[in-house]
């Protein structure tokens, strides 16, 4: 059961040759004896998730069952699922258990998946390195010392260290990829507007997109199946045609033109990375794709266009966290002022308070045009430059995050050095456009990934182009020696 | 010295739609507290807006009831600030693009008429309601309201007065009922005015500083608010102290206004894009549809009741001031009778008793069927107007009589046989021979004294056009 991709568990549970309840319980076993020196998970649930197990069974009994009947994943504690402690993160959220089920949630009960529990992550999903957790920080399975990459390093974790066959992760400006590549599976940033944001705790909510975390792109194709939909629930999701992306997969990628930006290879690359992500394009090359050098101008601006936009929107979603309807109120306070101040205080960690000043601050009167309309413009030449690249390549490729895993407590203290993590990464949320970062060696004993940008809508062919990657090579398939 | 008002008016129209703006809970009043409150009411975490398009339709067709242009695309924004009852700490309204643009009203005065210009008018969501002193020691929140959807329509300054004010107002109030995208309740609050009010010298070109009342929801309120207010400012002004731009209340009890907040402690609302939004954008098609349903507008209404039934300008004004009096003055003359007269019981003989009763024609006890039997019966000289008053006031206390059976409980029957006024004619003549003498040598006193006579008779009920006319064809044999 371990190491069985999603397509050989869902055809053995159809082959009864485990329970679902069986294997929620392998997993839930290996969850209890990891989670201590992991930290992935912040919530368990046995019993609701034997239920659910149960009920799957009999489904299959019955022969009614789905591709994912029975399936147990991890969901990343930023979606709400009825009746489970929803955090965030967070301790202004410590004990709010969500009345409802997010839309990603939902589409995985529909489908009969189970849900193994909720995975730890940077508070709001605002980290690199899932430090900012309230929850404490989460480790990277390869080297307990390191740390998993953030937001989704406990979905990042659970994958990597098989707590989980699978997990939901968010990604605003890398939260997907970025720990994928640090903790060596397979992740996907789908198009803006494909996965409902429904449910999910917003962050900066034109960036926010939702997306699978799993060993394989077969998995992840596997779990788009399920979580894209058109949600009338969310005004920003878009009516794309359903599609079945593990169809693609098999395709033929000869002839694939793959733009290299020479941006993602200059200065703050680590040379061992890069040798790393160009023996992977040189792969692709023998495969029968062909190189086309791209460049992408206004790179450069991803970030700090991003640490306005950003900031702007976590500063009003934030607001929302006031202590008066839910979540954690200040015991004692002397008048409402009192009590706001109190509660914010004591109930956002450092970053989160960072990134609100920041986008309070980049609002205010006076300065909204030079910085946040700013920004707006700079985001669509960051789009345009995309757009161009794509009249020259069907896909960009690059490194996923600058470096390996770095040690936990490294950057803690330089928020700079951390926002550069996600230096090749953001400017994918900034245009809206489906990425992936796939397992492609190894540095000091570490995974590196390499990134896969696609136009909007391509992520049926960024599969494809994974999974034909991944049928030559087997680093996504390498587990981490310290976990058995 | 002399001084120029100037006030702009801000409305907060609520719309009459089924769920509130961004999500399906009800929009109903008077629920128990909370108990319209869904998730997104209260803000929980990962809910979303989802526009609901009634609110939309209703601001285009107020739009294209004041003339005003129709933004196709227009941008939802968040305005910023904390307050127990503003649960996601911010306010989904329109800022830089709203959906109304420049429109006018043009509202009735005195002296004719003034177009008042609106600048623009934007959806936006309400707030819920904090109240304080019902828990011991607590603030008690309902957000029942909260996320209800308003229209809010902005004027630019061109009132000059208090009475131009409140004519202003209660011309959209009517307007706003008329085409049935609110029902125009003051009291719950589902029509309210915030007024802006600067004085500056007579004939001056630069503006003075204003003074923004908020809330007033009766236009009485209005008035006085107005009235202190600008005293108050001028009394400032020539006392050697200057105006602050600030935010100030009206207090009706003892009707002075009184600061709140000034400029400097406004808030930075901090307004940008709703992110959860998109764009909204209407089309053409749509717009054409929503005017192919709209009900005539008063002014068109006014215009065609001058044309085609000859009223007069004041009275089509009058009548179509509120859709209510227009409807029942419509259904009064689909009933075959005379659109002067119809108009003129409205306006005189209705009104008056609505007035003292104060209730609105819907709640008249005389419905159109019977003041439209009752119209035809003066046509027809059944009965003189005279009488018919007084069939009016006894319909009116016993709603349940006939007109007809009236006549005849009060005998007011007219009478307009030939033969039995020529008997009653021939009666006075013959009793009257002195008067005819003083007729025939030309004092035309005694020709009124033997009509008299003649009506004395018939103890009233004689048609007096035709006894005229009978009794001069007599005198002249």
């Amino acid at each position: 059961m371990l190491n069985l991709s999603l397509k050989q568990l869902s055809q053995q549970l159809r082959e009864k040759a485990f329970s679902s309840e069986e294997l929620t319980r392998f997993f839930l076993d290996r969850i209890r004896k990891y989670n201590d020196s992991l930290n992935a998970f912040i919530t368990i649930d046995e019993d609701t998730s034997i239920a659910m197990a149960k009920q799957a069974d009999l489904k299959i009994a019955s022969g009614n069952q789905g591709t994912f009947t029975g399936i147990p994943i991890a969901q990343k504690d930023i979606f709400c699922a009825d009746g489970w402690k929803t955090t965030c993160g967070s301790k202004m959220l410590e004990n709010f258990v969500a009345p409802y089920n997010a839309t990603v949630v939902q589409n995985f009960n529909d489908a009969g998946a189970i849900n193994l529990g909720k995975t730890n992550m940077d508070e709001f999903a605002m980290g690199s390195s899932n430090e900012t957790s309230y929850f404490g920080a989460v480790k990277n399975p390869w080297n307990l010392e390191y740390v998993p990459g953030g937001s989704s390093g406990g979905s990042a974790s659970a994958v990597a260290a098989r707590l989980a066959p699978a997990a939901t992760g968010t990604d605003t400006g890398g939260s997907i990829r970025q720990p994928a590549s640090l903790c060596g599976f397979t992740g996907l940033k789908p198009t803006y507007g494909l996965v409902s944001r429904y449910g999910m705790i917003a962050f900066a909510s034109s960036l926010d997109q939702a997306g699978p975390m799993a060993p394989s792109a077969e998995d992840c194709a596997m779990m788009l199946n399920v979580m894209a939909s058109h949600d009338i629930k969310d005004s920003t999701s878009l009516p794309h045609p359903k599609e079945d992306y593990l169809a693609p997969l098999d395709n033929s990628i000869k002839g694939l033109r793959i733009g290299m930006p020479k941006e993602f290879f200059g200065e703050g690359l680590d040379s061992e990375v890069q040798k790393i992500i160009e023996g992977a394009i040189n792969e692709y090359k023998k495969m029968g794709a062909e190189i086309v050098e791209i460049s992408l101008p206004n790179s450069e601006l991803a970030i700090p266009v991003y640490y306005v936009i950003a900031p702007a929107e976590a500063s009003s979603n934030l607001s929302r966290y006031d202590g008066v309807r839910y979540g954690y109120r200040t015991k004692e306070y002397d008048d409402l002022m009192d009590m706001y101040f109190k509660t914010r205080q004591e109930g956002f960690g450092d970053e989160v308070k960072r990134r609100i000043l920041i986008g309070t601050y980049v609002l205010s009167a006076g300065y909204y045009d030079a910085y946040y309309l700013k920004a707006q413009k700079i985001r669509q030449l960051i789009s345009n430059d995309f757009s161009q690249a794509f009249q020259k390549c069907d896909v960009i490729m690059g490194p996923s995050a600058p470096s390996a895993a770095f040690k936990s407590g490294e950057k803690k203290e330089d928020p700079l050095a951390m926002y550069l993590q996600d230096i090749y990464t953001i400017s994918t949320n900034l245009a809206g456009l489906p990425a992936m970062s796939i397992p492609a060696g190894f540095t000091k004993g570490l995974p590196v990934g390499l990134q896969l940008i696609g136009n909007h809508f391509s992520e049926g062919h960024l599969l494809n182009i994974a999974h034909q990657f991944q049928l030559n090579s087997d680093w996504h398939r390498k587990t981490p020696k310290e976990i058995d | 010295m002399d001084w120029d008002i100037v006030i702009g008016i801000e409305t907060h129209v609520q719309l009459k739609t089924q769920t509130k703006i961004f999500s399906g809970a009800s929009t109903s009043f008077g629920n128990e507290a909370n108990s319209q409150a869904c998730l997104v009411s209260l803000a929980y975490p990962g809910v979303l807006p989802v526009l609901n398009h009634e609110a939309v339709n209703c601001a285009i067709k107020f739009g294209l009831a004041v003339d005003a242009k129709i933004n196709k695309k227009s941008i939802f924004a968040r305005k910023n600030y904390f307050y127990p009852d503003l649960p996601k700490g911010y306010q989904i309204s329109q800022f830089e693009l709203p959906i109304v643009g420049e429109g006018k009203l043009s509202i009735p005065l005195n002296d004719g008429y003034k177009d008042i210009r609106i600048l623009r008018a934007h959806l936006e969501e309400d707030a819920g309601k904090s109240s304080h002193g019902i828990l011991q020691g607590k603030s008690g929140i309902d957000l029942n309201r909260a996320g209800t959807p308003l229209l809010e329509i902005v004027t630019e300054p061109d009132m000059s007065s208090a009475a131009e004010a409140v004519a202003y107002a209660k011309k959209l109030h009517d307007l706003v009922q008329w085409i049935g995208i609110c029902d125009g309740n003051m009291q719950e609050g589902n029509f309210r005015c915030d007024v802006n009010v600067s004085v500056k010298k007579k004939g001056s070109t630069t503006l003075g500083t204003r003074r923004e009342i908020k809330n007033l929801n009766s236009f009485k309120f209005i008035k006085q608010a107005i009235d202190f207010e600008v005293n108050w400012q001028i009394e400032t002004i020539e006392d050697g102290g200057k105006i602050q731009q600030s935010t100030i209340l009206f207090n009706p009890d003892n009707g002075e206004t009184k600061a709140m907040r000034s400029k400097e402690e406004a808030n930075d609302y901090r307004y940008f894009p709703d992110p959860d939004l998109l764009p909204l954008v209407v089309s053409e098609d749509h717009i054409h549809n929503i005017k192919q349903s709209l009900p005539e507008l008063p002014g068109e209404m006014q215009k065609r009741f001058e044309i085609d039934l000859g009223l007069s300008e004041y009275d089509a004004s009058e009548l179509t001031n509120n859709k209510d009096v227009a409807d029942y003055f419509m259904n009064l003359i689909k009933r075959g009778v005379s659109a002067k007269l119809s108009a003129n019981w409205i306006l005189v003989n209705l009104f008056s008793r609505l007035n003292d009763a104060d209730i609105s024609i819907n709640e008249s006890p005389i419905g159109f069927d019977q003041l439209a039997d009752l119209i035809k019966k003066i046509e027809d000289q059944t009965i003189s107007n005279n009488a018919a008053k007084k069939i009016f006031d006894a319909l009116w206390d016993s709603p349940a009589g006939t007109v007809d059976s009236l006549i005849d409980e009060l005998g007011l029957k007219q009478i307009s046989n030939d033969s039995e006024i020529e008997g009653l004619i021939d009666k006075v003549l013959n009793d009257n021979g002195a008067m005819i003498e003083e007729y025939k040598s030309g004092k035309d006193k005694a020709f009124n004294a033997l009509v008299g006579q003649v009506m004395k008779a018939s103890r009233g009920k004689a048609n007096p056009s035709q006894v005229n006319e009978m009794l001069k064809k007599k005198l002249s044999n």
